[in-house]
């Protein structure tokens, strides 16, 4: 279902994916593991077309995200890791335009909405604007809203960020359960090496931007000689902590704050 | 369609949310209209000119639809920043389509504004030429509207943050404002401005306006009118093309 050979990203100087290559069968879990930096949320871009891949080949259901971008959006549904709402249109306003926009038909559109803003707890604020909302209430909003519509593809980057276990089991399990029903392909990124470990089929550790291992969770443990996937983890990526370097919308991020800290948000 | 719709809609919800934003970009064009339409007067009559407040009330009209349909182009950033971009570019609908139900919103909300400032000048104690001018002028408004939106949202679509915004309002807004003649009559200028003048977009903008609602064009309704047609199909053309090319 996804197809990654030789794959290279590069920002000017520097190579945030070098060369790498995995393939990703339909209907399986794939979790990709890192720390921060590491290339994770860069490989999503490519993949989902919002970023142009400098070398190598990707597909997505045989397309390439490059050359056929609205065949291939079609296909994927996608949880970002940063926020991605309409602060100034309420919860529901919010699920309304996801609908729209990916063609969900307008009674379904109304029911699901209705069920995943009960089913995270939302329902009561739904006609609240989100900059009213809490970080976790965004992000369960977020996570619901990628839920509205069923795709080929699950993209979820980071979902469970900031997620209370109670939203947290709920995800997996939705997730789960669309994976098990539909035959969803989900391609997933975490911290959280025992979510991975639970609901991931295969496992690729990913390291400044290469990746060093691939295989089941119990295929990681083995090879590094551990007994957890995150002693594993470790092992293979050293416990050395990253930074991130603050990308120019992060930068933009402070500079609006200064602005309107105080005034509209 | 349902796209362009539900992204028009979105333009038009968080202009009627905005209240205070209303209330606030009231306030530049009503100092112009007030300070100089008063102030300027008494020089311009003496002139020959008749009643700068006459002239000037389709000129600030022009100005209110400039800048707020400009805006809502650049308003692309906040998307950027806040997120809501991304969620549009990986959304299974052309981004053609993405682009002119945010454009087509963004003209929405600038012909709302310019009603505004248009009643506020009406109250002020302007008068247009006959009532059958007003839709005229509404049409020239909506062309105007049209022009800037597509305009501001092939900027907002190139720049990567709000650093260049500062350059794009003292060399970009700024001068298309000043030059377009909302201020001033545009004949016997001196040759290198009324040169200027002439490839400003706004100065056809206003001329139409002032030709719809007090009866005077320089360089007549017809020709505005097709001059803003070719620039706004160019300008869609190139916010579109800028557009597509977003990179997050």
């Amino acid at each position: 279902m996804i197809r990654v050979e030789n794959l290279v990203k590069k920002f000017g100087d520097f190579t945030a994916v070098d060369n790498i290559s995995f393939e990703v069968p339909k209907g399986e879990i794939f979790a990709f593991l890192g720390p921060n930096g590491a290339g994770k949320t860069t490989t999503i871009k490519v993949l989902t077309t919002l970023l142009k891949a400098t070398s190598g080949t990707v597909e997505v259901d045989g397309l390439n995200p490059m050359t056929h971008e609205n065949e291939v959006r079609r296909r994927f549904g996608i949880v970002f890791q940063d926020p991605s709402l309409d602060q100034d249109l309420t919860a529901w306003e919010n699920m309304e335009l996801h609908g729209v926009l990916y063609h969900v038909p307008g009674k379904i559109r109304r029911e699901k909405t209705e069920t995943l803003l009960k089913l995270f707890e939302l329902w009561d604020r739904k006609d609240a604007l989100v900059k009213t909302f809490s970080g976790g209430m965004r992000r369960r909003l977020e996570i619901a809203r990628g839920f509205l519509h069923t795709p080929k593809i699950l993209f979820l980057d980071e979902p469970t960020l900031g997620l209370d276990p109670q939203s947290r089991n709920q995800l997996w399990t939705h997730v789960k359960r669309q994976n098990e029903a539909d035959h969803v392909t989900v391609f997933l990124t975490t911290h959280y090496m025992d979510e991975a470990d639970r609901v991931a089929d295969r496992i690729a550790v990913i390291d400044h931007g290469k990746i060093v291992a691939i295989g089941t969770a119990e295929e990681l443990k083995q090879k590094t000689g551990t007994r957890s996937l995150e002693e594993a983890f470790l092992a293979l990526t050293g416990s050395t902590i990253r930074d991130e370097s603050a990308t120019s919308t992060d930068q933009l991020r402070q500079v609006a704050q200064m602005f309107r800290g105080g005034g509209r948000r | 369609m349902s796209a362009i719709y539900i992204l028009w809609l979105r333009e038009v919800k968080k202009y009627s949310r905005s209240r205070v934003q209303i209330f606030a970009s009231l306030g530049q064009p009503l100092l112009y209209l007030l300070v100089l339409g008063f102030g300027l007067g008494p020089v311009f009559q003496k002139a020959g000119g008749g009643s700068y407040l006459q002239f000037m009330a389709p000129g600030i009209i022009g100005m209110a639809v400039l800048f707020t349909s400009v805006f809502s182009g650049i308003a692309l950033l906040w998307d950027r920043q806040f997120g809501f971009l991304k969620e549009t570019l990986v959304a299974p609908v052309p981004r053609l389509r993405i682009m002119i139900g945010r454009t087509l919103g963004g003209a929405t909300v600038a012909m709302l504004q310019g009603t505004l400032i248009m009643i506020v000048c009406l109250v002020a104690g302007f008068r247009p030429a006959s009532l059958l001018g007003i839709p005229l002028g509404f049409v020239f408004m909506a062309m105007i509207a049209v022009v800037f939106a597509a305009l501001g949202t092939a900027i907002g679509s190139s720049l990567q943050d709000m650093q260049g915004f500062q350059l794009i309002m003292n060399f970009l807004v700024l001068p298309i404002f000043f030059l377009s003649g909302a201020l001033f009559p545009l004949n016997n200028l001196p040759k290198a401005l009324s040169f200027v003048t002439r490839l400003d977009p706004l100065s056809y903008g206003v001329d139409g306006l002032r030709a719809a609602l007090i009866g005077v064009g320089y360089f007549g309704a017809v020709v505005d009118a097709v001059v803003l047609s070719a620039v706004a199909v160019g300008l869609l053309c190139l916010g579109a093309w800028r557009f597509s090319k977003i990179e997050i």
